[in-house]
């Protein structure tokens, strides 16, 4: 029986971990799997801190799991993924988007942004990082950041048998389609050169 | 085929299937997206949002006694509201079922309290219904309107923000063709006089008692036995983390119907096991409920009252076993949510922060946001329309102190909460000679929860367009005749309309007008601001409007462009020029 696997998103309202979460709960549902899947909506999506989850087994129960129960972690910002690190399991793995994105706080001065956001995960975690900005901005369009990190962690899911590339044509738009799967396959070349 | 769908799409689902004719509800998250899928089906199922939750019980009230079966939503907060019609429709029972959906949020993820709901059932003597995944939330939607029916009660509907927001699989069944009863008069039952509610009180008591009767056979409840030594007593979500978290050899009595408790059902599980345990989120609402019953059980002791639960919590909490976890060595800053950039509500901030003349009495919306460092510009906030009435109270309690020189009291809030209860605070300033300015934030729709419309947006929820009520037509009748009318994003024109409204000798009131800079059906200039390295003297004035596009780096204050709309406050408070407006 297939316990249950648990993967976190993690990054800031309006960074796109929904349409990550949607890419993935699709290939999983094809599979077989059960799946549960949590996002946050209303007051955290105005440039706050936001975590989907999305969850997958034989069977599934809490559609949302706790500190303790990761077992992979995409995070589509640096300072968001040190802030999620008690959710990873010890044994767990961590996909980077080495990025900088500000919050309030750090905008205005009032905190300061930490360095080594990146070197903590690593130090703890083994860990994945991809330059997932500049990757993006070469194809054309920085916004499609969160799918070329979500190219990097791919191949680190364990889930076999796959084509992400057909999955992600059936959740993007014809428009957006040709772009989206140039990330993924960035994503996935930048992280083979990481393992 | 089964579908992945959120709980709230699935009581959408849920809502045709039942063969429901009428929905209504006012917009709050978690609940919003229940009526946002519920219209796909609006050929069987009318759908409208209303201008609050009253409004939208009563509505739905109102299809009830005339013989559908009809359904409101609303958030937490938003029964507080339809509490009044809500206990006495309880009394007077219904035509067709009737169900209301009170979409609850422990943990505070979109909400000012995280008040327990399930008390409401208990309180106002409604059949309590608890879905634990998005399956159930569709098949109990039909359970509760023919519970409504069989046993002449309302339904109340009760989940919480990890049920509505969170996905899993659901099998579709075929809907069901409800027939209303031709209506007939019966103003026994459904008129509320004292001589015909006490009949109502009494034929309401007898009713719950039958409904307990039945909970403990119902098809909602149900017992699953794994072995003798540990027992779970369980609902909703909680059901979920307990099933995940207690080892394999736990049995469960899993309640779908909650209240009234079955006590059948009860006695008979724990007198299977020899320790029971109740699982639950909030107040001990069925451990209160199960100790009354004479039987021992633990829950609250260990759970605690705070927050939401998860797996984890009770592997720690109520099995003493938490699992291992790694610390890292850097420590993250906060990150509030925050007005986004581009938003109008920024212009109005900015003006009035930081200067101690103004006192701002706030409301619930986007506008929340203008309390967050750095503009840090709102006294109080305490639910949906109190702005205008609070601001009323300060200024009549600095009056009668002696202390009412040198303040500047306005009440804000926005274009939807002015039709949900702001008008009423409005009408009493004028009625009751009140010093204060109403300002109505009006951007052109409902933004927080996602963009409804309202009463001034001119479109109905079912994509028709309508009349659209202008506010400032509204504050004219109830009296205000000196009605500013400015573009917040425009700092001078915004200073200026302050200045007036409090240099009249007329009753005054502001509505800063723009529309909500991430409203799609807007077509809304392509811009962005640009810092001139050169000319920028690092004086920091431009991170005091608390937009999340500009920081310092390297002494120098700089834009990120994939965010800069170039609404231009920044732009307007730079003493040095050193910010550029260009187009996209």
């Amino acid at each position: 029986m297939a316990e249950t696997k648990s993967i976190l998103l993690a990054g800031v309202g309006g960074q796109g971990a929904i349409l990550i979460s949607r890419i993935l709960t699709k290939a999983l549902v094809d599979a077989g799997y059960d799946v549960k899947q949590c996002e946050d909506h209303g007051m955290a999506q105005r440039g706050g801190s936001v975590t989907t989850q999305v969850r997958f087994g034989d069977k599934v129960y809490a559609p949302v799991f706790g500190k303790g129960q990761a077992d992979i972690m995409i995070a589509l910002e640096k300072m968001e993924a040190v802030r999620c690190a008690s959710f990873m399991k010890p044994e767990g793995i961590v996909v980077i988007n080495d990025y900088r994105q500000d919050s309030s706080l750090t905008a205005s001065g009032l905190a300061e942004y930490p360095e080594g956001c990146v070197e903590a995960m690593q130090d703890k975690f083994h860990t994945i990082t991809v330059k997932g900005e500049e990757i993006a901005a070469e194809l054309g369009n920085s916004k499609c950041m969160n799918v070329v990190t979500f190219g990097a962690a791919c191949d680190a899911l364990g889930i076999d048998g796959i084509d992400w590339e057909s999955v992600i044509g059936e959740v993007v738009p014809e428009k957006l389609r040709e772009l989206n799967i140039a990330a993924l396959r960035a994503g996935r070349e930048a992280a083979c050169r990481n393992w | 085929m089964k579908h992945l769908m959120s709980g709230n799409e699935a009581i959408a689902r849920g809502i045709y299937e039942a063969g429901i004719k009428v929905a209504s509800a006012y917009p709050g998250t978690p609940s919003t997206e229940i009526l946002e899928n519920a219209v796909r089906y609006k050929d069987d199922v009318y759908c409208e949002w209303a201008p609050n939750e009253k409004v939208a019980l009563e509505v739905a009230y109102g299809a009830s006694v005339a013989g559908s079966r009809s359904i409101c939503t609303m958030k937490l907060v938003g029964v507080n509201v339809a509490a009044d019609p809500m206990f006495t429709a309880a009394y007077n029972g219904v035509n067709g079922g009737f169900v209301i959906v009170s979409a609850d949020d422990p943990g505070f993820h979109s909400s000012q309290n995280e008040q327990d709901n399930r008390n409401y059932a208990r309180h106002a003597k409604m059949a309590l219904i608890e879905p634990a995944d998005s399956q159930e939330c569709k098949d109990f939607v039909r359970y509760a309107c023919e519970i409504s029916e069989q046993f002449d009660v309302l339904a109340l509907f009760r989940t919480t923000t990890r049920i509505n927001h969170s996905k899993s699989l659901v099998e579709f069944g075929e809907r069901v063709q409800y027939e209303a009863k031709p209506y007939e008069k019966n103003d026994k039952k459904f008129v509320c006089v004292p001589a015909y509610a006490r009949e109502h009180h009494r034929k309401l008591e007898k009713n719950l008692e039958a409904l307990a009767e039945w909970g403990s056979t119902c098809p909602l409840n149900r017992v699953e036995m794994a072995g003798t030594k540990v027992g779970v007593i369980s609902s909703g979500v909680s059901y979920q983390h307990a099933k995940e978290a207690f080892p394999d050899d736990t049995s469960f009595l899993k309640l779908g119907l909650t209240y009234p408790i079955p006590e059948k059902l009860v006695r008979d599980f724990a007198s299977k096991v020899d320790k029971l345990y109740v699982i639950e989120e909030l107040d001990p609402f069925l451990e209160k409920e199960i100790k009354a019953l004479g039987i021992e059980c633990e829950g609250k002791a260990l759970t605690g009252l705070l927050e939401e639960l998860n797996p984890s919590l009770v592997a720690e909490r109520v099995l003493g076993n938490p699992y291992p976890t790694v610390e890292v060595n850097v420590k993250p800053v906060g990150r509030p949510p925050a007005l986004c950039p581009g938003c109008p509500h920024r212009g109005f901030f900015y003006t009035v922060s930081g200067k101690k003349d103004y006192i701002i009495s706030g409301d619930i919306g986007c506008y929340g946001l203008g309390s967050s460092a750095p503009l840090s510009a709102i006294d109080c906030v305490t639910c949906m329309g109190s702005s205008f009435s609070m601001a009323h109270g300060m200024s009549k309690s600095f009056e009668m102190e002696g202390t009412t020189v040198g303040k500047k009291i306005l009440g804000i809030l926005g274009d939807s909460t002015f039709f949900h209860s702001g008008m009423t605070g409005a009408s009493n300033i004028i009625f009751n000679k009140g010093n204060v300015v109403p300002v109505i934030l009006d951007n052109s729709i409902t933004a927080m929860t996602g963009h409804q419309d309202n009463p001034s947006t001119g479109y109905t929820l079912q994509g028709e367009t309508t009349y659209s009520v202008k506010i400032e037509e509204v504050m004219k009748a109830l009296g205000y005749k000196n009605v500013i009318i400015c573009d917040p994003l425009d700092l001078a024109a915004m200073q200026q309309a302050i200045d007036d409204a409090f240099a009249s000798e007329e009753a005054s009131c502001i509505i800063t007008r723009r529309p909500c800079v991430l409203l799609k059906r807007v077509k809304h200039e392509k811009a962005v601001c640009r810092v001139d390295a050169d000319s920028c003297r690092s004086c920091r004035k431009c991170l005091k409007v608390g937009c999340p596009a500009i920081s310092i780096r390297d002494g120098k204050a700089v834009i990120d462009e994939n965010q800069c709309t170039g609404c231009t406050v920044c732009a307007q408070v730079c003493p040095f020029k050193a910010i550029g407006k260009e187009a996209r």
